[in-house]
């Protein structure tokens, strides 16, 4: 990299992060526990609107694998969530009712909270509907993965999102607070992804899945973007660029190999695709706030009401990381 | 007192290594600790005031100690000298970290050095014959100075090399010893550690380490050499190394594997693998075994870690594995067959080959249309769409995702001029492809089809001129595929003979002779085609030599019988 480019890109970044504080005005305290917070600790990091129905799933997802606190924005919930997230003991959060989408889909609060409540700690940004999973998650906790990161000087982890969905239409199954929503939305694409090349910003471009399948058949290139880099050794010069999709500085997103080996990785386990999805995405595509003009969720919109099933005969059914290991879709890369 | 006094080097999680001393003590065993100096005075001084109770502890002087440098040496050096003074009982001394977990009953190891008093643990290589280290630096690690920290001036120790290298500069190992390496981690008897500790050289020896990179990795390991009597050169303790040269950590889903290990002592453990801690320490002075250590296991699950960071599997692409062009190891992850014209020439080819070699025969899967998947079926192994859209957005990784979803089940499918070129190269880069191409077979379809004939003559040379282009491609010097090309006129001559050696080599079905061809499409009056092809001023050339008036042997039509070759 030149250092021309170099230097473009240290600027940009330095724009993410000035917007990022512009942006915290935006955000009002509702309840500060960060002083719980102690050295090492693993930070969980989200934006959610009103997703009460799931929030106590997710909540003790992570903190069973290790998470001790949780930074939280609420984007003007409406129903009861911001309450329930206020008496959590190991929640801290914060309100706005201001864009979504002129955050930048919540970047620029979360660069701004982990900017300033977790460097040095390693942060872990998820949606409440995203369920991380690494190798060995079934006996080892988060910390082993991070302590080995550690060790072996690795400053970032790369997690691929996998879209969940159930068998049969997504109205069939009810989904219950706390429940798991991997019971319901089981399902996934084991192999028809494919991956590009960022030249900017090094990172990997990744599509596929269910929702190009069926909603981007047509459009592939229009497909969300399925890559992620959701735990993060946290410095408070760094900066997400989108969504968990990429950051700066550069180094940060070369989670791949490029000379034949495989490093590690792990998944986010997407349980979008659950009942509460329609209703989720009409409201949406109301608001008008989700990326590219929310051209995913109108592509939704007019496929799921003619034929809601996302299963097909070659859909795979979730069982554990091993699976997801064998089929290709994650590493353990040198973690044995 | 015990026979077996243990030198143990901590740094961190000293909540740890004070259980473990505390199991080492009541077993018996003398234990002199290294703190580094790098922790805090506070901490060190609670550290101590917890064990101050145990009368079997020592205490040594402290040294900083920081990975390749000679502190880890000295930490040995002093821990070492006091055991040997403090604790005359003991005639073994054993090396240990903070982290190393003693797996069997510390009688067993009492046992077994007590019935070997003369023999030193200690793996000692010389350097020359053994290719172990990482990062290129092995002869280089004695004949060099190393007065930079790696970990914090990286840059000025890349480069203080590289200037030692360029000048040529080259020190001597002192009164002719021959550098060896191996495992940190040893167990010496009194006689050798205290011939090594009071030679009367030892100020000329360690002068000389202090400047060698990761001393503790070959002191110890090359004067062994000069003092010891009875080397075994091996270590006593499980230590596994990746290939960026730390080591493996142990957890709490090891717990079996360890176990059955056999060995005396594993490093590393991770400080927070309860079970592990709470499995080993709990010394139920279980069944007394006198089995020799046998690590194969542990070393095959890391031995196999290790690969799958450097070589990884072949023929994946995904999220951590994005190998640039040429450092694939395998394009793809299985073989397949590529048939070109034989569909076209054959009327029932699909099924055919399907039914002889037990594959899975897929259409044109680069056709403009749609990829004809084996049945026409509109998804595939891994949900993989037959959208053409979806397909063309990247070909190649649609090609290496149905290799890959197909794993263990051998894929043929049909190619031609038609079909989305953009595939070529990496079919004829891949050495898993065996393709077979029966070239000008395009012609086929084209003389059966009823459309007028100034299309037709448009369509044959444009396929001509893409079919050309394409055998040019696997004729080139890059191509790693098994090719065959045969023109048309070379191919009907005998059609079973080519056929036999692709089945062959396909090797599904036992070797057998071909008892059923497929049935050929009728040629009668292709040879009358090309000519006025020809007349009208498009050359067909790439199907061979057909006689305008020609009797095609092998459509006797109708009813056809299968014909036997024995």
């Amino acid at each position: 990299m030149g250092a021309w480019k170099s230097y473009k890109l240290r600027v940009k970044r330095q724009r993410w992060r000035a917007r990022a504080w512009r942006k915290h005005g935006e955000l009002s305290t509702v309840v500060d526990r960060t002083r719980q917070i102690r050295r090492d600790d693993l930070l969980v990091f989200s934006t959610q609107r009103n997703e009460q129905i799931r929030l106590p799933y997710f909540l003790d997802y992570y903190r069973d694998m290790g998470v001790a606190h949780f930074l939280i924005v609420d984007n003007d919930s409406t129903d009861g969530s911001l309450d329930y997230l206020a008496d959590q003991p190991d929640v801290s959060v914060w309100h706005t009712e201001a864009s979504y989408k002129r955050s930048r889909f919540g970047v620029d609060w979360l660069n701004w909270l982990q900017g300033r409540y977790g460097h040095g700690h390693w942060c872990l940004v998820v949606d409440p509907d995203e369920f991380l999973i690494y190798p060995f998650c079934d006996t080892r906790p988060l910390r082993a993965l991070t302590d080995w990161l550690d060790a072996s000087s690795i400053r970032s982890f790369s997690a691929m999102l996998l879209d969940m969905y159930p068998k049969g239409r997504l109205d069939d199954q009810p989904y219950r607070p706390g429940q798991d929503p991997l019971e319901i939305a089981s399902w996934f694409d084991s192999g028809n992804y494919t991956l590009k090349r960022n030249h900017e910003y090094g990172n990997l471009w990744i599509q596929g899945g269910p929702r190009r399948r069926i909603f981007f058949a047509d459009e592939p290139d229009r497909a969300p973007a399925l890559n992620k880099i959701p735990l993060v050794k946290w410095d408070r010069r760094y900066a997400y660029v989108s969504s968990t999709h990429m950051l700066l500085p550069r180094g940060l997103n070369l989670v791949y190999d490029e000379w034949g080996g495989e490093k590690a990785s792990g998944i986010l386990l997407h349980a979008k695709f659950l009942d509460t999805f329609d209703t989720k995405a009409r409201e949406e595509l109301e608001r008008k706030q989700h990326y590219a003009a929310s051209v995913e969720y109108r592509a939704y919109a007019s496929r799921m009401t003619d034929d809601p099933e996302l299963w097909c005969t070659w859909s795979e059914k979730y069982i554990n990381w091993r699976q997801l290991e064998i089929l290709g879709l994650m590493s353990k890369g040198n973690w044995a | 007192m015990s026979s077996v006094g243990i030198v143990m080097l901590v740094h961190t999680a000293l909540d740890r290594a004070e259980q473990v001393v505390r199991h080492w003590t009541a077993a018996g065993c003398p234990v002199v600790l290294h703190v580094d100096s790098n922790l805090p005075r506070k901490t060190y001084r609670a550290f101590e005031a917890a064990l101050a109770d145990d009368k079997r502890v020592r205490f040594c002087r402290r040294h900083r100690c920081e990975w390749g440098t000679w502190g880890i040496v000295a930490a040995s050096q002093s821990g070492a000298e006091l055991m040997l003074a403090e604790f005359p009982d003991v005639r073994h001394v054993y090396l240990a970290s903070g982290s190393c977990l003693p797996l069997r009953p510390v009688q067993e190891l009492i046992d077994y050095l007590a019935a070997r008093p003369r023999t030193d643990f200690i793996e000692s290589a010389t350097t020359a014959d053994v290719p172990w280290t990482v990062g290129g630096l092995d002869e280089e690690r004695f004949s060099l100075r190393f007065p930079f920290s790696w970990r914090k001036n990286r840059l000025l120790f890349d480069r203080y090399v590289d200037l030692q290298r360029r000048l040529k500069l080259h020190r001597e190992m002192p009164m002719g010893l021959v550098p060896h390496m191996g495992s940190q981690w040893w167990c010496l008897t009194r006689q050798t550690l205290s011939a090594i500790l009071e030679d009367p050289d030892r100020q000329t020896y360690d002068r000389y380490f202090r400047q060698v990179w990761i001393p503790d990795e070959s002191y110890y390991q090359t004067l062994v050499r000069e003092f010891s009597t009875n080397i075994e050169s091996r270590s006593l303790t499980l230590s596994k190394f990746d290939f960026q040269g730390k080591p493996h950590i142990f957890y709490d889903d090891h717990l079996q594997l360890l176990r059955r290990s056999d060995c005396f002592v594993a490093r590393k453990i991770w400080p927070h693998a309860d079970r592990l801690y709470k499995a080993f320490l709990s010394d139920g002075g279980a069944a007394m075994k006198r089995t020799e250590p046998n690590p194969g296991k542990i070393d095959r699950i890391f031995a196999k870690a290790v690969e799958r960071r450097t070589r990884g599997r072949a023929g994946l692409y995904m999220q951590s594995r994005f190998p640039n062009q040429d450092w694939e190891n395998g394009i793809t992850s299985a073989q397949y067959s590529v048939f070109e014209g034989f569909a076209e020439l054959f009327e029932d080819f699909e099924p055919w080959l399907a039914r002889i070699t037990g594959t899975r025969v897929h259409g044109h899967l680069f056709a403009p249309e749609r990829a004809e998947f084996s049945g026409r079926s509109a998804l595939i192994n891994g949900a993989l769409s037959d959208n053409a859209a979806c397909r063309d957005n990247d070909v190649k990784a649609f090609f290496t995702s149905l290799i890959w979803n197909t794993r263990g089940e051998r894929q043929c499918f049909q190619y031609g001029p038609r079909d989305n070129a953009d595939i070529e190269w990496t079919l004829a880069r891949d050495p898993n492809a065996q393709i077979s191409v029966i070239s000008g077979a395009w012609a086929v379809p084209l003389f059966r089809s009823n459309r007028s004939f100034p299309t037709l003559r448009r369509e044959a040379a444009e396929l001509q001129k893409i079919e050309a282009a394409h055998l040019k491609v696997l004729r080139s010097t890059w191509t790693k595929a098994r090719v065959r090309i045969w023109t048309m006129a070379e191919f009907i001559e005998s059609p079973m003979e080519p056929l036999q050696t692709i089945i062959d080599e396909i090797g599904t079905v036992t070797p057998r002779r071909l008892a059923e061809a497929p049935r050929m499409v009728d040629l009668e009056g292709f040879g009358r085609f090309l000519q006025n092809l020809k007349n009208q001023g498009m050359h067909p050339y790439l199907m061979g030599d057909f006689p305008v008036e020609r009797e095609v042997k092998h459509a006797p039509k109708p009813p056809r019988k299968p014909y036997l070759v024995q």
